[in-house]
């Protein structure tokens, strides 16, 4: 477990058994590269160049105690509990797409069986809402005709149960299990987990879609008029409004790796928003129908959409670019990407779960059509939400029938952190109660909410110089002229168009006066070449001879 | 088809039967987003509870001084005792855990001016009544006479004991070294620059390398003394006289000066052509300073009743702690654990005061410890964003020492502006800028 001890093999051994401590060598490299690339913070710093003696000596020790962690942290994953389920084919003939859910059940454990489980709501509408923790501990399932229930799916413990009357067209948690917001036909309300109601939030009118940012407690909600708002949930101010201008929208998504939300547009644009800016800080073009579904993986780096021209197109959000895209057999109506990166899409009465190497497929690629991991449906329940659970192998799935959770074997992160605030599976409300404190005190603030996430800290180096040029008063001023002068070479010199351009014929100063003797002085060395080629040219060829401007 | 799935049992967060529930961890990033706005966060939050828990002033000792309190002893062999003497001549031993008087007597007919503890804990004294004085605080009741005394021809200014032997240096117009033993009015060995005449204010022993001597006179100049050669060793002439020195106790070559120009220089005896750094930030004369235990960290008290704390290699002060009715600082000290800070004024109170304005001393759990390293690490990391900077940077300070500052900020910078103004005028490299670490040097001689 210590990190000096496999970062420095004694020199002794290198010298009587040079093959093995080579191959040891570089088995240590590999993991101090794989330690770097899954836990290290960017690029090392070269110090070597440095000329300050306190800063070289300062940066030399942060990089070493940085490479320390890195090592030290990925020592420490031999303590993680868990590993990750899977479903593997045992020989060619076998497919992962062709599993039942029934086998499933019956290859893992019993408590694990169970959490695969069907709620039949038949008649109360088609359920386009379901939503999990983000410890993943409890279910809310809303149905289109005002039905919300919340429960803790496991125990099979109903929080609350509403009727509430009215269309209810999106519902999400927000920082724990003890309160979530719901969309409703004209404004959206939050709800305590018991049910009462807390809070209207009259503002919020006539919201589509929600997504609530945890780290900063805002809940956005982006209404039918296309405006998209924020407001800090900790403290219930507005923080901003947004009107995208680009009409109802037809999705959205978070980005967990920077906050920046995702709205789906009718003519199939998305467009990146975050509440410091009131145009779009990215407008892609993924679709040429609308936007159906949006989904945005972990880290940040994939945004998987589908649309009403039945393509599903991957994203890399870091470049802006399309990765691939396919075909789906009707459009997609809905994503979820779940921890370890599989990708759900609920299309028509189907559901496909794709593997992680969605992402990195190549369009180039002799398989034009990936083959899904696991598929689901098709027995006329039409799917309209589809959400991984976090940190189990369970995707929940809401229809028009009710609300199915299936067993996706890999999915869920297996090795939750426990002290990172609302991701502990097994929190205690005393536990709970105090990471809310803590989470509140940490919150962010929106300012920092921006495509790069870890801006916060670095050096503004074009404002600096812009400063440091304006600070320098008694800089010497560029000389025009000078300039012009070294740079006659067309027909039309640069000097002349000076003369031309800067204003007034009539009058005439220094700067005026300047550039016109240089213009002789030009003229003058010009005609004096001239004379020289046509000497130099004979007079046959001496009509070659020309003046270049 | 192999498959297998998540089961994790609660058990495995919490054994059945035990009330303590585990709190597995895991370190990849993807989890844990946000990584630099959240310490951000998390280090403006320690930034301003340190400020909100900031409270330096402890307590006074009672009762105080009837005059002044001009000069401060340590005693070297106690964590717990320290004395103080004052203008009418009265010196106290106080201790510092009871807060209370343990000894006084009337040591001069007026101002102690120095005052040092001997080895075996007795206690020296020199005043302006041209007397030194030994007392026994320890074994001697309240108010009993000295056990011996040095007369003088001149009124004393400070005397300062050798670390191993028993004798100890007083200062007068020479420096006069006497031995405890023997109480004859003729020194050992007497100490001065050649052409110096002017009265030394402060004299100093390395407690290190300990026969090295420095002391600082009205006449401006700062002299290092070897006791072994019997001769001075260097002198060197600063623009304004100098008040007070303090030897780095950790890094022995090292000496701080207390001057009256606002500034207190660190200087380096081994190469005394420019200071190692110069501490700006007092508005009037600096009239003590003393280095910190540790030898990281400075103190110095000023003619405008404030106390400045300072790191050793920055250039600005830390904190500056100052209260209503506290006069004039003549003198302060660190106490030897490194917590405290003492201060004597012109009011007669000694004030005892933190060291962190935001530490608290009691015993912490193994959590808050780990918290306070935690939040410590986020301040060093973060500590040049702005807000953080300025949170931690504001401090209240009284309305005369604003504004004077003020006044003398104006003042500096139309002196800039004109040495500015006559280099633009003058023939190149004629008038040329001078470091600010030499500004101070007036002259040097060895």
């Amino acid at each position: 477990m210590t990190s000096n001890s496999p970062s420095k093999p004694p020199k002794a051994r290198r010298k009587s058994n040079s093959q093995t401590s080579d191959a040891e060598a570089l088995a240590l490299a590999q993991h101090v590269d794989s330690a770097k690339k899954t836990y290290g913070r960017g690029a090392q710093i070269r110090t070597k160049s440095m000329k300050d003696k306190k800063l070289r000596s300062n940066l030399k020790s942060l990089e070493s105690k940085y490479r320390n962690a890195a090592l030290q942290a990925k020592n420490a994953e031999i303590l993680l509990d868990n590993s990750a389920g899977l479903l593997e084919p045992e020989n060619e003939l076998e497919r992962t797409y062709k599993v039942r859910q029934d086998e499933i059940k019956a290859g893992v454990a019993i408590e694990t069986a169970k959490k695969g489980f069907e709620l039949r709501l038949e008649g109360l509408g088609p359920y386009d809402v379901c939503e999990y923790t983000r410890n993943g501990r409890e279910l809310l399932i809303g149905g289109r005709k005002g039905h919300v229930a919340c429960m803790d799916w496991r125990d099979g413990k109903l929080g609350c149960e509403l009727q509430l009357g009215e269309t209810v067209r999106d519902a999400k948690w927000l920082h724990n299990n003890q309160s979530f917001a719901v969309a409703q036909k004209k404004c959206v309300y939050i709800y305590a987990r018991d049910g009462v109601e807390i809070h209207q939030l009259k503002k919020h009118v006539e919201a589509t879609h929600l997504e609530f940012l945890p780290y900063h407690f805002l809940l956005a909600s982006v209404s039918t008029a296309g405006v998209l708002r924020y407001t800090d949930t900790s403290t219930g101010q507005m923080i901003t409004e947004l009107p995208t201008h680009l009409g109802p929208p037809t999705s959205l998504c978070q980005n967990p790796h920077n906050a920046i939300l995702h709205v789906g547009h009718q003519k199939g644009t998305v467009t990146l928003w975050s509440p410091n800016s009131t145009t779009p800080l990215v407008k892609l073009l993924p679709h040429h129908g609308q936007v159906r579904a949006l989904a945005v993986d972990r880290a940040g780096r994939y945004m998987v959409s589908t649309g009403q021209d039945r393509r599903m197109s991957v994203w890399d959000i870091r470049m802006f670019k399309e990765v691939h895209t396919h075909h789906l057999r009707q459009p997609g109506s809905t994503i979820s990407i779940s921890d370890r990166n599989l990708t759900a899409v609920g299309w028509g009465t189907q559901v496909s779960i794709f593997k992680p190497d969605l992402f990195t497929h190549s369009p180039d690629s002799a398989i034009k059509v990936l083959a899904p991991y696991m598929s689901w449906g098709g027995e006329g329940q039409t799917i309209s939400k589809v959400k991984f659970c976090p940190f189990e192998d369970v995707l929940g799935i809401s229809h028009t029938q009710g609300f199915n959770s299936i067993l996706v074997p890999g999915s869920g992160e297996p090795n939750p952190d426990a002290l990172e605030p609302g991701t502990n599976p097994f929190e205690t409300s005393k536990q709970r109660r105090e990471t809310e404190v803590r989470a509140v005190l940490e919150k962010l603030q929106p300012e920092m909410i921006s495509l790069d996430p870890n801006f916060i800290g670095n050096l503004d180096l074009a404002s600096d110089e812009q400063r440091r040029r304006e600070k320098d008063l008694d800089a010497k001023k560029e000389d025009k002229i000078a300039k012009l002068k070294n740079k006659g070479r067309g027909r039309n010199s640069a000097l002349r168009r000076h003369l031309r351009k800067s204003g007034q014929k009539n009058v005439i100063d220094e700067e005026k006066v300047r550039a016109k003797e240089a213009l002789r002085a030009m003229d003058k060395r010009e005609m004096e070449r001239v004379k020289k080629l046509k000497a130099e040219y004979g007079p046959a060829l001496e009509r070659f001879a020309r003046k270049r401007f | 088809m192999k498959i297998k799935a998540l089961s994790r049992s609660a058990a495995s967060a919490q054994a059945p039967g035990s009330s303590v529930s585990r709190l597995p961890r895991n370190l990849d990033p993807d989890l844990h987003p946000f990584e630099r706005a959240r310490e951000y966060t998390r280090a403006l939050n320690a930034t301003k509870l340190e400020r909100m828990f900031a409270a330096p002033f402890l307590a006074s000792f009672d009762p105080g001084h009837v005059d002044g309190v001009y000069s401060f002893a340590k005693d070297p062999e106690s964590l717990e005792h320290f004395a103080s003497g004052s203008g009418d001549g009265v010196v106290k031993v106080w201790d510092l855990t009871s807060r209370g008087e343990i000894w006084q007597g009337q040591a001069h007919e007026n101002m102690v001016k120095g005052m040092c503890w001997t080895r075996d804990k007795r206690l020296i004294t020199c005043g302006s009544d041209r007397t030194i004085k030994l007392f026994d605080p320890y074994n001697t009741p309240t108010k009993s006479p000295p056990t011996m005394t040095w007369l003088g021809q001149n009124a004393f200014t400070s005397v300062s004991q050798h670390r191993s032997i028993p004798s100890f240096a007083a200062s007068s117009s020479n420096i006069s070294i006497y031995e405890i033993s023997r109480a004859s009015a003729t020194p050992v060995q007497t100490l001065s620059w050649p052409t110096a005449i002017d009265t030394i204010t402060a004299v100093s022993f390395n407690q290190t390398e300990t026969s090295i001597l420095a002391s600082c006179a009205v006449d401006r100049a700062v002299i290092l003394y070897d006791l072994r050669t019997n001769s001075p060793l260097h002198r060197n002439v600063l623009n304004f006289a100098s008040n007070a020195i303090s030897w780095n106790p950790m890094e022995a070559f090292n000496f701080a000066v207390a001057n009256e120009d606002h500034n207190v220089y660190i200087f380096d005896m081994r190469n005394m052509k420019r200071a190692l750094n110069v501490l700006k930030g007092h508005v009037a004369a600096v009239m003590s300073v003393e280095f910190s235990p540790t030898g990281e960290e400075l103190i110095s008290g000023s003619y405008d009743r404030t106390i400045r704390l300072w790191n050793r290699a920055k250039g600005h002060s830390r904190d500056i702690y100052h209260t209503k009715r506290m006069q004039r600082v003549f003198s302060v000290a660190w106490t030897p654990d490194n917590n405290y800070v003492l201060s004597g004024s012109d009011d007669g109170n000694i004030r005892l005061w933190r060291s962190r304005a935001s530490s608290r001393q009691g015993v912490k759990s193994f959590a808050q410890r780990q918290k306070l390293e935690y939040d410590e690490a986020l301040k060093e990391r973060y500590k040049h964003m702005p807000e953080i900077r300025r949170i931690a940077r504001h401090r209240h300070l009284p309305k005369q020492v604003k504004k004077a500052s003020e006044i003398k900020n104006e003042e500096l910078n139309a002196i800039k502006r004109r040495e500015e103004n006559e280099r633009r005028h003058t023939k190149k490299a004629k008038v040329r800028r001078k470091a600010e670490r030499e500004k101070m040097m007036l002259a040097r001689e060895q």
